[in-house]
């Protein structure tokens, strides 16, 4: 194989130029940061090689915020391109890589790894568990994830950016209309996070099923909880058809089968429904999380139990099945006649049924309540109109002939945005304002949190508002540029100006982080929030076993009542006994080394030199098939230190006695 | 507190704002022709709906938060125990589906009505017009008139126009948004769809489905004319335009941005790209753009498979202009 070195980087824009440029010196001040402060060791032990359900939450985190970095500057560049007519500041080429990155990023690199760090972090202490049920898969799943993240974040500067749109509809993203080895990038990189995904999806079922603590039944778990089990059964499900059809996708693009091309007998549109087949539950993948925060936070400051549970754990399961059952309406217009359109009408309507029901839940939460408005609460908050926009716009498009009118438009592009940032976006902020201190034993500034909350949602609302009249006048969405006779300019300017609002709330979120890790207060109770569930009920931030005693439940808000009974929250030191914990292992990070190299490889259809690198993958896998390392325990002396300096403080419910 | 109250009235007054500023450029709102009045009618009744459910939901949600909000004077409120309320939560889960029925007959009912000739329209006579897309230009073959035409289509008034429509490359969406939704135009497969103009006009048409680089310039002008305008267009094409060869249809299918061009036969005489079995006109050497070159693969229904087309394997002077065009001296007003 000649390696064409002459195409390897991108060149010729100054743009991605400054890029280049500006990863290299983050790359060469991080080497040398952690050199000069010789924090290699650390980073290793402590970071890459650890299993603990809470660190790999934080990674998941981190990476998150990183990626919505990159998406949030795409959408900025897609904002400044369109904010004039005829603009000539990105070329039509590096709009398509943009509005493609800026999608796939957002969906896959930062609204998931988001919702799974928080997961990661609240969902075993919410359960009472001591780590999810395999801490080591779980590694390799954030690994995994890790690895394809930044295969794909590298396209733009090695080998070309996927320009397909993140839908990377054929025939366009077959090889008969995009030759380069760009959209190899979507097929690989998303296959090897994708698998990190399943794990996830896997792992979070058994680990809600068989290690939920005494008295935690069904019933009586937290509905982040619930929503949880339920994300995990709609990752199981949906996860594969993804995987066949990039698979499908690889071997088209990479060794000239027909699955999906115009010649040869391929059909383009198997693509489009495979790829809804998983996109459409992926909506609810995310959404579904989402709201199980809004549950938790919304019920802890109202200081009430959420309004009708029974009702919200059969709406989540209500819209997981029907969540199969809608992809057709991302389509209507393919023309499969009115039977099948109408069927998926009215599939799609009916999901507003248990989001309604959820919804209305929510409001009686709080009616007769005592509504506190800390941050986390103001974006459940928010979320309650925003996303109300959002779903009955959706409405609207589900309803197949008029969809024939906003399909493919603004207006369809200010819908999803409308249900994704109220509904994905404000919910991780409100997690994060709310479970911060289980991280990192402080809170995140409340009055920097209320700015970022103010100019976000100003912000949204005056970026996406526009674009749903912008539909309705006939603008079509991903197109570069726009005509002045078209009328479309104002609004497009306005939008333009709210984008830049929506991302000074971000960098108030980002001086947020900085300002707390350095200034904020430590001395805070392990229940700062008067909370109602389990992940209250230990230290804060959690130490690294989470329960010294596993808590036992008697009801739903199980904390809630520990306290109002004082039951529960005393330590004897009798009660100590030895924990067992999982080892760490840096096999994960080797994995995702391996995935990286190999699929780096497949991206330039480097066939062979791929095939060796997978050879080191099947090798880690039968590494680990003979590794019986059982995991250690912790001695009763270090469990009674770690619990004494915390326990017994000021204010605080939790007690030790010896 | 009353920022609380402050988004709420900042959220109800953005669409009154737009609602009152901008009417006059929805277009979706000013429907041209009876299928685009069935669609409008339809969004018209949703629009009522769902306005309801948001006056709802928004008055609800800005008395709870308002009422209950936490205040120095309430602080030692202690919330009820709440588990929720049987005949409240029927309350809230019968009327959804209600308001979901009401929008369901009305939509199924337009949906089987958006395949046919529109009412009233089923003595008029069709007028069929094969639409083929192609990166990046629209083709319309008259087949009856035997006359094509590239990037404009020319119809009569009150008469119902059967589109059918297909690809000769990525898929693209068909879309007159005066007269109409919108359907896919997809390679080596027909859809159909029904139009009517009800007066003399001219109409913005597109493709709204992403396909490339050139997507942005797949506008065409649909011009509604009198039947004795539109007569007299089919004679003076049929007189003056010149014949579309073979090579020149080769030609035309590039990925290139052409302006309008007219014909006085049509495409459909030697392919029919509706056709399952037809050859496939794509040639990747002519998207190649900046980037690491994969591998492409050579096709045995390819056009170019016979002798006489091997010398345009290569060169691929049409593409560029689109890409100096980002050079150029344009200002934006």
């Amino acid at each position: 194989m000649g390696i064409k070195w002459d195409e390897f980087f991108i060149t010729g824009d100054p743009l991605i130029l400054g890029a280049q440029i500006s990863i290299a010196l983050t790359m060469i001040g991080i080497v040398f940061g952690l050199t000069y402060l010789k924090k290699w060791n650390w980073l290793w032990t402590e970071w890459i090689t650890t299993v603990d359900h809470k660190r790999i939450g934080i990674m998941y985190i981190i990476s998150a915020v990183l990626m919505f970095f990159r998406g949030g500057v795409d959408g900025l560049l897609m904002k400044a391109q369109t904010s004039r007519p005829e603009m000539e500041f990105l070329s039509s080429q590096h709009y398509n890589e943009i509005f493609t990155t800026h999608g796939v990023i957002m969906i896959l690199f930062m609204a998931m790894p988001f919702l799974i760090g928080l997961m990661n972090v609240v969902v075993p202490l919410q359960i009472g568990a001591r780590d999810v049920a395999f801490p080591q898969l779980n590694a390799l799943s954030f690994w995994l994830f890790f690895s394809g993240a930044m295969l794909f974040n590298i396209s733009f500067v090695i080998g070309g950016s996927p320009d397909a749109g993140w839908t990377s509809y054929f025939p366009l993203a077959g090889k008969e209309f995009s030759p380069s080895i760009a959209n190899n990038y979507y097929a690989i990189a998303l296959q090897i996070a994708g698998i990190g995904t399943l794990m996830t999806g896997i792992n979070f079922i058994v680990t809600i099923l068989k290690m939920r603590t005494k008295g935690m039944t069904l019933m009586r778990m937290p509905m982040f909880t619930w929503t949880t089990l339920i994300t995990s059964v709609i990752i199981i499900a949906a996860f594969p058809i993804f995987t066949v059809a990039l698979a499908l996708m690889t071997f088209d693009r990479l060794f000239g089968t027909h699955f999906f091309t115009v010649s040869g007998g391929g059909m383009d549109m198997l693509w489009a429904n495979l790829f809804w087949l998983w996109g459409h539950p992926e909506v609810y993948i995310v959404a579904l999380p989402a709201f199980g925060i809004f549950s938790e936070v919304i019920a802890t400051f109202s200081r009430k139990s959420l309004f009708g549970y029974k009702s919200m754990v059969y709406a989540i399961v209500g819209i997981a099945l029907l969540s199969m059952l809608v992809w057709v309406h991302h389509f209507y217009t393919m023309g499969s006649g009115p039977a099948v359109n109408s069927f998926f009408s009215i599939t799609t309507m009916l999901i507003a049924v248990p989001t309604g029901i959820k919804m209305f839940n929510w409001l009686f939460t709080m009616r007769k309540g005592r509504i506190k408005m800390t941050t986390a609460m103001l974006w459940s908050l928010a979320f309650v109109p925003c996303f109300t926009i959002g779903g009955v716009t959706g409405v609207m498009l589900a309803m197949g002939a008029a969809d024939y009118q906003y399909h493919n438009t603004l207006f369809l592009v200010a819908h999803f945005h409308y249900v994704l940032i109220p509904g994905v976006v404000f919910a991780v902020f409100a997690g994060l304002y709310y479970w911060w201190p289980k991280m990192f034993g402080h809170l995140l500034n409340e009055k920097l949190g209320k700015w970022h909350f103010w100019l976000f949602v100003i912000g949204f609302n005056v970026t996406f508002m526009p674009m749903f009249f912008l539909g309705l006048s006939g603008a079509a969405r991903r197109t570069y540029t726009f005509s002045a006779e078209s009328g479309f300019a104002p609004l497009f300017l306005l939008s333009a100006m709210g984008s830049i609002v929506l991302a000074a709330g971000f960098a108030v979120f980002c001086y947020n982080i900085y300002w707390s890790l350095r200034y904020a207060d430590r001395n805070i109770s392990s229940d700062p929030w008067d909370a109602r569930t389990l992940e209250w009920a230990t230290a804060t931030p959690v130490q690294h076993y989470n329960f010294a005693k596993l808590p036992e439940v008697k009801s739903l808000d199980a904390f809630w009542f520990m306290k109002k009974n004082n039951e529960g929250l005393t330590l004897k030191d009798s009660e100590i006994e030895e924990i067992h914990m999982p080892s760490n292992s840096g096999q994960p990070f080797i994995m995702c080394v391996l995935f990286g190299i190999s699929g780096f490889f497949l991206v330039f259809e480097w066939s062979i030199a791929a095939a060796v690198a997978a050879l080191g993958i099947f090798a880690g896998l039968i590494y680990r098939s003979f590794d019986y390392n059982d995991g250690y325990h912790i001695p009763v002396d270090e469990v009674r230190e770690t619990e004494l300096s915390w326990r017994n403080k000021k204010g605080e419910a939790h007690k030790h006695v010896s | 507190m009353k920022s609380t109250r402050f988004v709420v009235l900042i959220i109800a007054l953005i669409p009154m704002i737009f609602l009152t500023g901008c009417e006059t450029n929805m277009v979706v709102f000013e429907p041209q022709g009876p299928v685009a009045r069935t669609i409008t009618d339809l969004i018209n009744w949703s629009l009522a709906w769902m306005l309801l459910v948001v006056v709802v939901v928004f008055s609800l949600f800005g008395y709870i938060v308002w009422k209950y909000r936490e205040r120095p004077d309430n602080m030692d409120y202690e919330p009820p125990e709440e588990h929720g309320s049987t005949v409240l939560e029927i309350i809230w889960t019968a009327i959804p589906i209600l308001i979901v029925i009401a929008l369901t007959i009305p939509t199924v009912q337009a949906l089987y009505d958006l395949e046919e000739v529109p009412e009233g329209y089923e003595d008029k006579e069709p007028i069929t017009i094969h639409v083929t897309a192609a990166d990046w230009k629209w083709i319309f073959s008259y087949p009856e008139q035997g006359i094509e035409t590239v990037n404009y289509a020319n119809i009569p008034e009150d008469t119902p126009i059967h589109f059918k429509l297909t690809s000769a490359s990525t898929m693209q969406s068909f879309w007159i948004p005066a007269l109409g939704g919108q359907k896919y135009a997809m390679a080596k497969m027909e859809t159909e769809m029904y139009l009517v103009a009800d007066n003399p006009g001219s109409y913005v048409g597109k493709n709204s489905n992403f396909n490339g680089r050139g997507y942005a310039g797949m506008e065409f002008e649909v011009l509604a004319q009198t039947h004795e305008d539109f007569n007299q267009w089919i004679t003076d094409v049929k007189e003056t335009a010149p014949e579309l060869t073979e090579e020149e249809y080769e030609e035309l299918l590039k990925p290139t941005h052409l302006g309008r061009l007219t014909y006085a036969n049509t495409h459909l005489e030697w392919v029919d790209h509706a056709n399952m079995h037809s050859k496939t006109y794509t040639n990747p050497e002519l998207y190649r753009y900046h980037g690491y070159q994969g591998k492409t693969f050579e096709e045995e229904d390819n056009y170019r498979n016979k002798e006489t087309n091997l010398e345009h394997n290569g060169h691929h002077s049409d593409e560029d202009d689109e890409h100096e065009g980002h050079g150029g001296e344009h200002d934006g007003h």
